[in-house]
């Protein structure tokens, strides 16, 4: 059968568009271990970097000597700040607008911070040489606690900052201090509180975690001194915005820099921001003319490079009687560590905490972020969540269930009461958002009905019948959660990270033959950009997916764009990649019709044609347009068929989902059991259903491991806890829940082809999911809340401190 | 995570490595799977100049099923324990226990030599040695000597074997028929040492209980396994829980080690109960 006589439905299923659950293009590489990573690049003449770190959480550097470091034979250099002083790069700017040391000047402010640098011929040689490194530290006292930070005589952490009283953020009121963010309406929200029928309030701990993703981040800079070209290659999510920094903080102008992120061993915002490692590596090429790689080790990334969380997280939450929400307050004090490193837009130094009205309409509301300094590592990225979004959605997700506990109403009815309608879109929340989409009614009821929601209600009560009686010493825990995120950052007239507006790109050439390449701003960090793209271009211009190379992450090559995290490839690549496509679509009518001898108007698109209006027999196919476009001379047309879009999104999107865990608990040993899993999500128009039903596998599981276990803990010297993955739990297939998807469709309005993003959803609403399964098997005897991680030992101490132990 | 430099040697049989030993003292350490010693490598916990690999030495691999005692080659892995069919039906504890240290892939390397030869209060072979009332074959300067597996373990990392002696064999006598028997453990997840675990045989009037991480030894208990024997369950756990002292980790407080100790005993006792003909 040829192209002639093929129905459109036949045209369509062949180009793989939207919709399709194509199979991973990258996965054939990935599978096969043919992926090629950071790691994996060898340049000629390559040197080694390695770092000497610190094995305190707060201390003086009284002085360094790397005399007998650099007698080890291939030690080409060893930096330490003083070194770098001269070029004024011993400190970094930090994309929160504050700095961060590269190498300790002058003293340290968490166990693991950068010391010196050693440069070696090859990894075995720097690792001996930082051991050589004679380091004298004098030990300062030591603060973990955000709260004890704030006290008036706490040690002071940033003697940089001394005096300072204005941040990149507003006042500052105390020496650990570092900005206080608010929103909504203060008094008006008191005033709700002081006259509602209920209040509940809660302390909601989101505790300190690590994206930890299978590769770790590093790099390989390589200076040619013949040139004047710096190549950067890294483990990036956002290379142009790292090319942009590099050259701000460098002075090597822009062009003379190429960063390039290779293959991504995933991300989930541990890659968004900058590291010493970087630029230690960049000032050893320029200093020695070689190739300079740094790739850090397990613990390392544990213990120095961006950490997610640790938001403490006081809500006050006000209702009547009947259970509808009147207000909602929080105050949350925001543990950062030693450097403010978030990685969140510039004027939001608390992320989109805002969205923390969740899906609910809830009138009035007031919410207060306090971030603080600590001797811990410094970080607070999304991990895989836009900007401390799963913390609003935790909390929030928390403080329904504390309030429904108050009322004495099941949850799930709470909720449904007070959602926002959907006739209430474009909602404006009390926060400041205005909501583009949503039916959550729709979602809710699909997934009661789904798990049978009545039904196991009562097999729990009967289990807690049970367990009074001494027959069972499990009980059933059911979480419930309906979140709603916020993604897509963003517009450019209120997101920019450092200035560089949040808008991302798409540029696309097609080949004379019909085939095409189109490369993003963006990187895929296992996401499978290079097959859903495809197909939404595929859908859009009429080119099988199969005949379109996507290429990302070469700034030499693909278009500026801000890079890959907070859901925000396909709500702004993807609208650029759509709006792109339209543009090579009209000139490609034309071509047609010039093609046709019939006017503009007088053909129309037709899946993978354009064909006159009333004569369907008469078309021109996209691969026939695309070769006329470079061999033909059309009258007032150039040759070629290009395009390039800039999208600057008129809104953020508002993917959505419900999420029901069962979960049985085993009071005496703290063990648990995830029996069943279920994950509604709405991300509006839904590309390729098998990419989405890996990345809710996917988000969900590291949900599951933050929810249940996975914890950056320290002591109260600052000595990091978890700085291995026998502690740091990250679950094996034996450990990981079964999941059960499903989905509603409600398309964002204002984005091109309706989709919102949806590979953070699983991460924001499993987290809750779970949490509250644990807290909802303990209601009964009077839980209303108790910290993450829920692993075994503070399952059991719930159960022990509720007395039921006997 | 890089270790130190070091020499690596590959003797064919157990003279050669026991010269070396000699040559290089304290600066040698035999290597057998390498799944812990490797890790301690890494971290530059342990700077060993002189590695001694024993996986040419063919002598010491091999398991040997008798009607009184079963024989087990130092460099047999995990995973061909698990493997022994022979072995299962005479001693399946063995296999209860293997089956729940770390996955296959370290199962694959890890041997039960270097798991019991290690020290490491987490290995789950040492308490369950104890358990069968196992013994070591050590081989040294001065010839060969048993050590009870009851008798082995000084402190954590440190044992009775010394610094020159090679362990050869294990050697278990076979219990009684009808003896029942039970491995529990509880982890955090696969790949994870022990919260608590308890090894126990209990059948023909007798009984022994062994308990894993719960102290810087194994901890088998004489109390507890005399206790048990006469049919005093909650005698035997008060028992253990006065020998058992654990520490506050990642795992988890001393109180909750404590209880989840008494739980798993409790539960490996009814397990083995109802297997005791
Ligand atoms: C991720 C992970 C999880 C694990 N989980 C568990 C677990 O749950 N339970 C458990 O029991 N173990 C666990 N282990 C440890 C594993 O079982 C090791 O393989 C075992 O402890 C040591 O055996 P090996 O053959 O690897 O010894 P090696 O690492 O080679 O040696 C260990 C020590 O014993 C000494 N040694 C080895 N053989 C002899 C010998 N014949 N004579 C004298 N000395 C000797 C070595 O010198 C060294 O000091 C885990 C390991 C890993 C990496």
């Amino acid at each position: 059968m040829n192209d002639q006589v093929m129905s459109p439905e036949q045209r369509a299923a062949n180009l793989k568009g939207m919709g399709c659950a194509r199979k991973r293009v990258e996965d054939v590489r990935f599978t096969q271990g043919k992926g090629r990573y950071v790691d994996d690049i060898k340049l000629d003449g390559m040197l080694f970097g390695d770092f000497v770190r610190s094995p305190y959480a707060h201390a003086r550097v009284v002085s360094v000597d790397t005399s007998e470091a650099m007698k080890v034979p291939g030690v080409v250099a060893v930096l330490t700040a003083q070194d770098l002083a001269p070029l004024g790069l011993h400190w970094m700017p930090t994309l929160a607008g504050d700095r961060q040391m590269v190498l300790a000047d002058g003293k340290v402010l968490f166990q693991g911070q950068e010391v010196a640098f050693v440069v070696a011929s090859d990894r075995y040689a720097a690792a001996d040489a930082v051991e050589k490194v004679v380091v004298e530290y004098e030990e300062l006292p030591v603060v973990v606690d955000p709260f004890k930070a704030l006290e008036p005589d706490a040690p002071v952490l940033r003697e940089d900052l001394e005096g300072k009283m204005t941040g990149a953020h507003g006042p500052r009121r105390h020496h650990n201090h570092i900005f206080t963010w608010e929103q909504g309406d203060k008094d008006a929200t008191e005033a709700v509180l002081a006259g509602a029928d209920v209040v509940a309030e809660e302390m909601v701990y989101y505790h300190r975690t690590h994206p930890s993703p299978l590769e770790t981040c590093g790099c390989v800079a390589a200076m040619d001194k013949v040139t004047g070209k710096l190549t950067l290659y890294g483990t990036f999510q956002a290379p142009h915005a790292i090319r942009t920094v590099v050259s701000l903080i460098s002075g090597l102008a822009e062009h003379n820099i190429r960063v390039i992120s290779p293959d991504i061993g995933g991300g989930f915002g541990n890659k968004v921001g900058a590291y010493s490692g970087y630029v230690c590596s960049v000032v050893a090429s320029i200093v020695t003319g070689k190739p300079v790689k740094w790739v850090e080790d397990r613990m390392e990334n544990l213990m120095s490079t961006a950490f997610a969380r640790d938001y403490w997280m006081h809500g006050k939450i006000a209702a009547t009687k009947e259970g509808k929400i009147t207000g909602l307050w929080c105050h949350t004090t925001a543990d950062h560590g030693g450097f403010d490193a978030c990685a969140d837009p510039t004027k939001f130094p608390a992320g989109f905490m805002n969205i923390c009205t969740g899906s609910y309409d809830i009138p009035t509301a007031y919410l207060a972020v306090d971030g603080v300094y600590t001797n811990k590592a410094p970080g607070g990225v999304a991990y895989r969540c836009s900007f401390r979004v799963t913390e609003a959605a935790y909390f929030i997700e928390r403080m329904i269930e504390v309030l429904a506990i108050k009322l004495g109403m099941d949850a799930a009815e709470l909720r449904r009461i007070n959602f926002i309608r959907k006739d209430q879109f474009p909602y404006q929340s009390a926060l400041g958002w205005e909501y583009d989409s949503g039916d959550y009614h729709t979602a809710w009821e699909k997934a009661l009905n789904a798990v049978g929601y009545d039904a196991l209600r009562k097999e729990q009560a009967q289990r807690l019948e049970d367990f009074k009686a001494g027959k069972t010493r499990k009980l059933i825990g059911i979480g419930l959660t309906h979140f709603t995120e916020i993604v897509g950052a963003g517009p450019v007239k209120n997101c920019d990270i450092l200035g560089l507006g949040m808008f991302d790109s798409c540029e696309i050439r097609i080949h004379p033959t019909g085939s095409a390449i189109a490369r993003l701003g963006t990187i895929s960090q296992g996401q499978g950009h290079a097959t859903t793209f495809a197909q939404i271009l595929a859908s859009e211009i009429g080119i099988p997916a199969d005949n379109i190379t996507v290429e990302e992450g070469d700034t030499d090559t693909a278009p500026y764009g801000l890079g890959t995290y907070g859901s925000r490839s396909t709500p702004v690549a993807g609208a650029a990649t759509a709006m792109a496509g339209r543009k090579i679509r009209a000139k490609a009518q034309m071509i047609a019709a010039w093609l046709l001898e019939v006017h503009d108007d007088d053909v129309e698109f037709d899946v993978d044609r354009f064909v006159v209006k009333g004569a369907p027999e008469r078309f021109k196919t996209m691969k026939e347009i695309a070769f006329a476009a470079y061999n033909q001379a059309i009258p007032g047309l150039e040759p070629g068929l290009e395009a390039v879009s800039y999208y600057d999104p008129p809104n953020m999107t508002y993917p959505f989902g419900a999420y029901i865990c069962v979960m049985e608990i085993d009071v005496d040993t703290g063990v648990h059991e995830v029996r069943q899993f279920y994950a509604l999500d709405d991300c509006g128009t839904r590309i390729n259903p098998m990419v989405i039903e890996g990345q809710i596998h996917g988000g969900a599981t590291e949900g599951y491991a933050i929810a249940m276990g996975q914890e950056i803990a320290y002591d109260d010297m600052g000595n990091h806890k978890s700085a291995t993955l026998m502690d740091f739990f990250i679950p094996t297939s034996w450990e990981t829940p079964t999941y059960q998807t499903d989905f509603t469709v409600t398309p964002s309005p204002h984005h091109p082809i309706g989709a919102k993003g949806v590979g953070e959803s699983p991460n924001v609403g499993s987290v809750p999911c779970f949490s509250n399964a644990v807290h909802d098997a303990f209601r009964p005897f009077g839980l209303t809340q108790s910290h993450m991680p829920h692993d075994q030992w503070r399952i059991w101490k719930i159960a022990n401190d509720l007395g039921l132990h006997g | 995570m890089i270790p130190a430099g070091f020499d690596y040697h590959r003797p064919a049989d157990l003279a050669s490595a026991l010269s070396i030993l000699q040559t290089h003292g304290d600066e040698a350490r035999v290597i057998a799977g390498g799944h812990s010693l490797i890790p301690m490598m890494k971290l530059r916990m342990a700077e060993i100049a002189h590695l001694v690999d024993l996986q040419d030495i063919t002598d010491l691999k091999g398991i040997t099923v008798g009607d009184a005692e079963v024989v087990i080659g130092a460099m047999t892995t995990q995973a061909e324990l698990i493997g022994h069919d022979g072995l299962a039906a005479r001693l399946p504890l063995l296999r209860e226990a293997a089956l729940q240290i770390a996955d296959p892939q370290v199962r694959n390397m890890g041997t039960v030599g270097g798991n019991v030869a290690n020290g490491d209060p987490g290995n789950d072979m040492p308490g369950l040695m104890q358990c069968l009332d196992a013994s070591y074959e050590v081989v040294g300067p001065d010839g060969a000597r048993m050590i009870p597996a009851r008798e082995f373990y000084e402190a954590a990392y440190f044992t009775a074997r010394g610094d020159d002696e090679i362990l050869t064999r294990i050697v278990i006598p076979v219990p009684a028929a009808g003896t029942g028997y039970a491995y529990v453990k509880q982890k955090r997840k696969i790949g994870d040492y022990a919260t608590a675990a308890a090894a126990v045989l209990v059948g023909k009037g007798g009984a022994s209980v062994a308990m894993t991480n719960l102290a810087d030894t194994p901890v088998w208990s004489e109390e507890a396994s005399a206790a048990l024997a006469a049919g005093d369950i909650e005698g035997a756990v008060a028992a253990m829980l006065d020998a058992i002292d654990p520490q506050e980790d990642m795992k988890g407080p001393v109180a909750f080690k404590k209880h989840v100790a008494a739980v798993i005993l409790r539960r490996a006792i009814a397990q083995a109960q109802a297997r005791a003909a």
